[in-house]
């Protein structure tokens, strides 16, 4: 394997001491492009000129160009505009923003600054998930440094403009993860997706136009000003520039947040992070998070890391969160936790998934307890085909997902519980 | 306009319209649980999803917008697919047990699972179970059956302003409650009934009593307050089993207060009079009604002889044409002491003029209203629907301000809101800031007050029942003239019930004898009461009460029958209820409401229309040979006779002794007894009890002079 370069945005401080320290972040270059921008060096439109070149995609899971989302806001429509950043991060293997909040969090508020100036929010909102108290202190001490130091609050730096942060602590729901589900939270409302159109750009939080990003994709913006656009465009590939940050768990000798480039090969991924334990043979790869398609060993085979490549292999990048299946898995286990998560997370809000992720769930409940029918898999395939696209926000989509690939390509798991009330590894 | 295409028929719609509306509006059905065209639109139940070229996915008609050229299939294979699909996810955690739930036979989900269910589950798990709430006397919750359409959430969010149901919980395990168990009494909270389109919200006073497919509609009118709500008289033979909105735009909407919906149960009570009774030589004794009329007309012959000292009272909650045949036949007897207004204190203008109770808007206008005035008034108990449509003005942004003597619970903002126990004060100091717009001495809320009703281009005065039952109503009305001329307002006494306005078209009024203040303070010979029942419906009951004893001769015609009643009258004529006769309702904006009769009356008892011609043949009176009850409305639209004496107040001087502090409050009628039917309805007498707890406060009648 070559030499795989890591650590070179999101990341790049965390092996230093205290890295969540403002001294730290300022003895590394911090908040020079804040001060740059406070100084009327550095336009709203130069920015996002900046970012359309770095190629960046949204780093929560869709991947939608974030110059181009930032260029939907009209900055100088008059009322309230808000930018929010999702740190949500609640999917089964979804990790790595975590660490950006825990070592990096500076970075992370100087992006949602710039952003915040991009679009002329008045404040923003950072949406941490419930259980991430340690990344929701480091934030919040972040935060309150940043004001300390005059860098946010009322006329920063003498330049007349007002410019605030806050943090919300989630209450431990998934669904609050959807961008608009997370807005009703922030409004102190229960968490469910809004029907879209209107789209947060038009209607967002509290009402006024508001701009959602993944807090990975908000911490690479300073350092996409500060070193160019064209320098992040060419770390990764054509289709998507940048590194990017992956949760890798599962049977690995060395799980944890890593941040290389894109387009890296799947195979030095998993090298870097200690390959699979125990010395076993790698079953399958989640690559994306529990919402994306579960991939077959033979399909990863030659895959590199970004989007054109995983989607050409049968799967989804998502939000980068690689769980890495050994050879003793039980799929039809792990599948049925699987359903169980979306089964509990479900919103309750729309028919389809409210009852058919209960539906699922009880399924390959009841086939792992070896008191399956031979028509329960056509009956799996039907209603996970029921929800699919029918549903208000992508939840549904997200459940029904795991439950076509591992049909998909592990239906004989399946059918050894339905024939022999037990799994391909007990003995009959 | 542009058009779009629905299942290739060419279909016009404006820009930007849903989809579903067009659809309804061109006729073409697409099923729907959670859409309603009163509620915002939550697009949660996916039932009307349809296929629209160009978009990859099905889409919900309640929540897409139409755009130029779009092409719907709503019968597609697509489109029955996503239906289908959805039908099923619905069925599989419902109970489906139809059978015993009184919704079946006019279920919403009953009818789309005809359509586009399937015979067989392919459900085999267990199904949810949610325990049942006690919501009150009113609503009974079957929990299980709930599909989460939210339709009675939003409800209470957006119509009824009080947020009485929430969702709580998530995926299988969301629920519709009230969180912490308490009863649901909002004034319209019966309207979630008719919103579940299952049966988890059904009637709790109608529960089990019917079947749907044995019921019969017929059209009504509500006799409890002055909107003339439209209803619809479900009965099963010649019994009245439930009341539920007819959809009258101009109106009630497609709502219904519950003081309308739910008071059908007192025409059901056991009080109800079946029979005519006479008291001979104290002894009450059952007759048929030749001999009680006989009876009844030889006696008011005899009294006639000296009409000054007989007085006839009659419940504005009386028909039209009812209150027209008895004026007429007072006047044909000679006697002139007539009144309907029985809860008025205040008579000292009576001889200048009377006052016209009217609502000078249309209720759409009132909604369009930029400032409005409520002086005395509790108008959410009063008039619901009416204080619905300032409702939603004011969450348009319009202008609310009100001066009341109680701090009283209104579902949404009051914008300028004063409590304090001297009405003519408060009034005084809007005047002044009329007048002297400049004046430092005046505090900021009544010259807010004046100048939102002097600078909006449309504004309003209401003055409520706590106003009318006033005992300065004389000089409030003053008062409130003055702020009216001075700021262009218009100034509105408010009709409270059914019939205020039809009893001053038919000029029941003491135009030349005695108001009932007078009548029951001169002693009086003989009472004639129509509907009414002396120690409730007048406000000083107990002075009525003895008034009646005094006189030598009582004729009541009453629905129900009373202790009290025995005690101080001596004919009791059982009449028709609003259910069982033909009549009239004249609305608070001059609306005439014309209704036929939905059942039998009750036992013996004869629509008093019908009784008074004959009385009035009996009586020798020229001109009681009608056939029809409608003859008589046609006969009070030809001549007309209201009152030629309407109060100007503009002429009158009227003083207010301004040093003098006035310290009173005005009893308020509670919500569910303001009449004598209501008074009887079991159900709400429950809810009244919770709300009377949680709500009003009342206050004895006291002058501090």
């Amino acid at each position: 394997m070559a030499e795989v370069i890591q650590n070179e945005c999101c990341y790049r401080t965390n092996h230093l001491e205290n890295s969540w320290d403002i001294e730290t972040y300022l003895a590394n270059g911090g908040y020079e492009i804040w001060k740059k921008i406070l100084a009327g060096d550095l336009s709203p439109a130069e920015i996002i000129d900046e970012v359309k070149t770095s190629n960046i995609r949204g780093r929560g899971g869709a991947g939608f160009p974030t110059g181009l989302k930032w260029s939907f806001m009209n900055r100088h429509a008059p009322g309230s505009k808000y930018i929010v950043c999702n740190s949500d991060e609640s999917e089964p293997g979804t990790f790595k923003d975590r660490d950006i909040m825990r070592f990096n969090p500076h970075q992370l508020v100087e992006g949602m600054m710039i952003a915040g100036y991009v679009i002329g929010a008045c404040a923003g909102y950072n949406y941490i998930r419930g259980e991430f108290w340690e990344p929701y202190k480091r934030f919040t001490g972040a935060i309150d440094q940043a004001r300390e130091a005059g860098l946010l609050g009322k006329d920063i730096l003498g330049s007349g403009w007002d410019f605030d942060l806050f943090a919300h602590l989630g209450g431990g729901a998934y669904i609050c993860g959807e961008e608009t589900a997370l807005l009703e939270s922030i409004e102190g409302k229960k968490g469910q997706p809004r029907f879209k159109p209107p789209f947060p750009a038009s209607f967002g939080l509290f009402g006024k136009p508001t701009t959602i990003n993944n807090t990975e994709t908000l911490a690479s913006i300073p350092m996409i000003l500060a070193k160019g656009g064209k320098w992040f465009a060419d770390l990764g590939v054509k289709n998507a520039g940048g590194t990017k940050c992956y949760a890798v768990s599962g049977h690995i000798n060395k799980p944890g947040a890593y941040e290389v480039r894109m387009g890296t090969p799947f195979a030095d991924l998993l090298e870097l992070s200690g390959g699979i334990w125990k010395k076993r043979k790698l079953k399958a790869v989640i690559p994306g998070g529990s919402s994306t398609a579960v991939m077959p060993a033979e399909a990863v085979e030659g895959m590199t890391m970004d989007y054109d490549s995983i989607a050409k292999a049968g799967s989804f990048l998502g939000a980068g969160s690689v769980m890495i299946l050994d050879e003793t898995t039980d799929m039809v286990k792990s599948l049925e936790r699987l359903t169980w998560f979306y089964y509990d997370e479900s919103c309750g809000q729309c028919t389809p998934c409210r009852e058919g992720t209960g539906w699922m769930y009880r399924v390959v409940h009841r086939i792992r307890q070896g008191k399956g029918r031979p028509e329960d898999i056509q009956l799996l395939k039907e209603v996970s085909g029921k929800i699919m696209g029918k549903v208000i926000c992508g939840l549904g989509d997200a459940a029904a997902i795991p439950v076509e690939s591992f049909l998909k390509h592990y239906e004989h798991e399946f059918k050894h519980y339905i024939e022999h009330g037990c799994s391909i590894f007990d003995r009959v | 306009m542009i058009k779009i295409e629905i299942n290739g028929q060419m279909v016009k719609a404006h820009e930007g319209d849903m989809l579903i509306d067009v659809a309804d509006d061109a006729h073409i059905a697409i099923p729907r649980f959670c859409y309603h065209k009163k509620l915002s639109i939550a697009a949660n139940c996916r039932m009307c999803l349809v296929e629209v070229e160009g978009a990859p996915k099905a889409l919900p008609a309640c929540a897409t917008p139409v755009t130029d050229g779009m092409k719907v299939q709503t019968k597609s294979v697509k489109a029955v697919a996503a239906q289908k699909s959805v039908m099923e996810f619905l069925l599989i955690n419902h109970p489906l047990d139809c059978p015993i739930c009184d919704q079946g036979g006019e279920c919403e989900l009953q009818d789309v699972a005809m359509q586009y269910g399937d015979d067989v589950s392919r459900f085999s798990e267990a199904k949810r179970v949610v325990a049942d709430k006690n919501i009150g006397a009113l609503i009974h919750t079957d929990m299980t059956r709930c599909i989460h359409c939210t339709r009675c959430v939003r409800f209470g969010q957006e119509i009824g302003g009080i947020m009485e149901l929430g969702a709580t919980g998530r995926s299988e395990w969301m629920e519709i409650g009230t969180y912490i168990e308490q009863s649901v009494i909002s004034e319209m909270s019966g309207n979630m009934i008719d919103l579940c389109p299952v049966g988890a919200l059904t009637s709790k006073p109608y529960r089990y009593s019917a079947r749907p497919w044995e019921l019969k509609s017929h059209h009504g009118i509500s006799p409890h307050d002055s909107i003339g709500s439209n209803i619809i008289i479900h009965a099963k033979g010649n019994d009245v089993k439930r009341v539920v909105p007819a959809d009258k735009e101009s109106i009630n909407e497609v709502w219904l207060s519950d003081r309308d919906r739910f008071a059908y149960e007192g025409i059901n009570s056991e009080d109800r009079l079946t029979a005519p009774m006479i008291k001979e030589n104290g002894k009450w004794r059952q007759v048929d009604w030749e001999t009680a009329l006989q009876f009844s007309a030889d006696k008011l012959k005899h009294y006639a002889a000296t009409p000054e000292m007989m007085g006839v009272l009659a419940s504005p909650t009386a028909t039209l044409e009812e209150l027209y045949l008895l004026q007429k036949i007072a006047r044909g007897l000679g006697v002139n002491n007539l009144d309907t207004r029985l809860r008025q204190q205040d008579f000292s203008l009576d001889s200048h003029g009377f006052v016209k109770p009217e609502l000078k808007h249309s209720f759409a206008e009132v909604e369009k209203l930029d400032a409005t005035l409520l002086v005395g008034s509790y108008l959410r108990h009063e008039l619901p629907m009416l204080n619905h449509r300032l409702r939603k003005a004011q969450l348009a942004g319009k202008i609310v301000s009100s001066i009341n003597t109680e701090k009283f619970e209104i579902n949404y903002e009051i914008n300028n809101e004063v409590v304090a126990d001297d009405l003519l004060a408060e009034l005084q100091l809007v005047v002044d800031a009329l007048e002297k717009p400049e004046s430092n001495n005046i505090d900021k809320v009544y010259k807010k007050i004046a100048s939102s009703l002097s600078t909006a281009g449309k504004s309003s005065i209401m003055l409520g029942q706590i106003s009318l039952m006033d005992v300065n109503f004389t000089k409030i009305l003053k008062l409130t003239s003055d702020i009216a001329r001075l700021s262009g307002a218009v100034l509105n006494v408010l009709p409270i019930s059914a019939n205020d306005v039809g009893a001053y078209m038919v000029n029941f009024l003491p135009e030349k004898g005695k108001n009932i203040q007078q009548m029951l303070t001169t002693q009086m010979k003989a009472f004639v009461n129509l509907s009414l029942e002396a120690e409730s419906d007048i406000t000083d009951g107990k002075l009525a009460i003895e008034a009646m004893r005094k006189a030598e001769f009582v004729l009541n015609f009453s629905l129900f029958d009373s202790e009290i009643q025995r005690e101080y009258a001596d004919v009791l004529l059982p009449i028709a209820s609003f259910a069982e006769t033909a009549g009239t309702f004249v609305n608070a904006m001059g609306t005439k409401q014309s209704f036929k009769m939905a059942v039998e009356p009750q036992g013996d008892s004869k629509a008093a229309w019908k009784v008074f011609r004959v009385l009035g043949n009996m009586l020798d009176l020229e001109g009681f040979d009608y056939t029809h009850s409608n003859q008589v409305f046609a006969e009070v639209l030809e001549n007309n006779i209201e009152t030629k004496n309407e109060l100007v107040l503009e002429k009158i001087d009227i003083k207010i002794d301004k040093k003098k502090s006035i310290k009173n409050k005005t009893p308020l009628i509670s919500i569910y007894e303001v009449d004598s039917i209501t008074r009887r309805a079991t159900a709400l007498k429950t809810a009244s009890k919770a709300v009377s707890e949680t709500i009003i406060v009342t206050a004895p009648v006291q002058e501090v002079g």
